[in-house]
């Protein structure tokens, strides 16, 4: 059964991020992200990283996407024209594409992946003793990050820029 | 049809695939905020890789690793937005061709 999930979702995950960059119109690419995001947290339950999947729904599909969605109405961006691809830049680009592709696969197919019998589970008690022990260094950085971040915003947005 | 079981390989595929999309999307797109949102693919790739590695290793610290990127990313997301804005307020445009100031 969960197999089948696996694949169900795991498509959804692809075709919905495939959806994303074949869209012309940035606010039809967000809500496709929406979709990407869901269907990641999905693949978070069946991995059984259960408070990570509430977690990335929470903040990626209710505040990330949100930002983006204000973000595209403050810009009032119309569809994106029709210009006509560099010939160059488009192979390069799908040059290293193939390149990063064929890189992942020859790693994948030389390793070994050992698993181990008993499988980790991500409950919200066991991840939150690991959270403030082990890590609660990086964790305490984490908040001064952020207040850093919401400063800086508060500048950049300011009118007068100088 | 007759599947293998699900297992770590089949996680990573997917987040190798997901990841070159989203590599194709910032490549390929001109606009700034379209370039944004597939960062944010690549990203969530990488959490699915790492989610998977610590769930097929038994250990939690993969997860932790997560935790953080989200909210890294969420931070990221706040500044990079606002420096779109404060460049589209300078002028007037979201499309990578038309910001040619560094340019030779």
């Amino acid at each position: 059964m969960s197999d089948i999930l696996f694949y169900i979702f795991s498509g959804l995950v692809l075709f919905c991020g495939a959806l994303v960059i074949l869209n012309r119109n940035p606010v039809n690419s967000a809500m496709f992200l929406v979709l990407t995001i869901i269907s990641m947290a999905a693949l978070f339950v069946l991995l059984h990283a259960f408070f990570l999947a509430a977690v990335q729904v929470v903040v990626y599909a209710g505040a990330v996407i949100v930002l983006f969605l204000f973000v595209i109405m403050l810009l009032d961006l119309k569809e994106e024209q029709r210009r006509k691809i560099k010939a160059f830049g488009a192979a390069t680009g799908i040059l290293s594409v193939i390149a990063i592709v064929f890189v992942f696969w020859r790693s994948l197919a030389q390793t070994s992946l050992t698993t181990v019998p008993v499988m980790a589970e991500g409950g919200t008690l066991d991840l939150g003793r690991l959270l403030f022990t082990n890590y609660a260094l990086p964790f305490e950085i984490l908040s001064v990050l952020l207040l850093v971040a919401m400063v800086g915003v508060i500048l950049l947005s300011k009118k007068d820029l100088k | 049809m007759n599947l293998t079981p699900v297992g770590l390989e089949h996680y990573l595929v997917v987040s190798g695939l997901m990841f070159s999309l989203g590599l194709l999307g910032v490549i390929m797109r001109r606009n700034l905020l379209v370039i944004y949102m597939c960062l944010e693919l690549m990203l969530n790739a990488a959490n699915l890789a790492l989610v998977a590695m610590a769930r097929f290793n038994g250990k939690l610290d993969g997860q932790i690793v997560v935790f953080f990127i989200i909210t890294v990313a969420a931070a990221e997301v706040a500044v990079g937005l606002a420096l779109i804005v404060a460049l589209y307020r300078k002028r007037r445009t979201a499309h990578v061709e038309d910001l040619t100031a560094m340019k030779l």
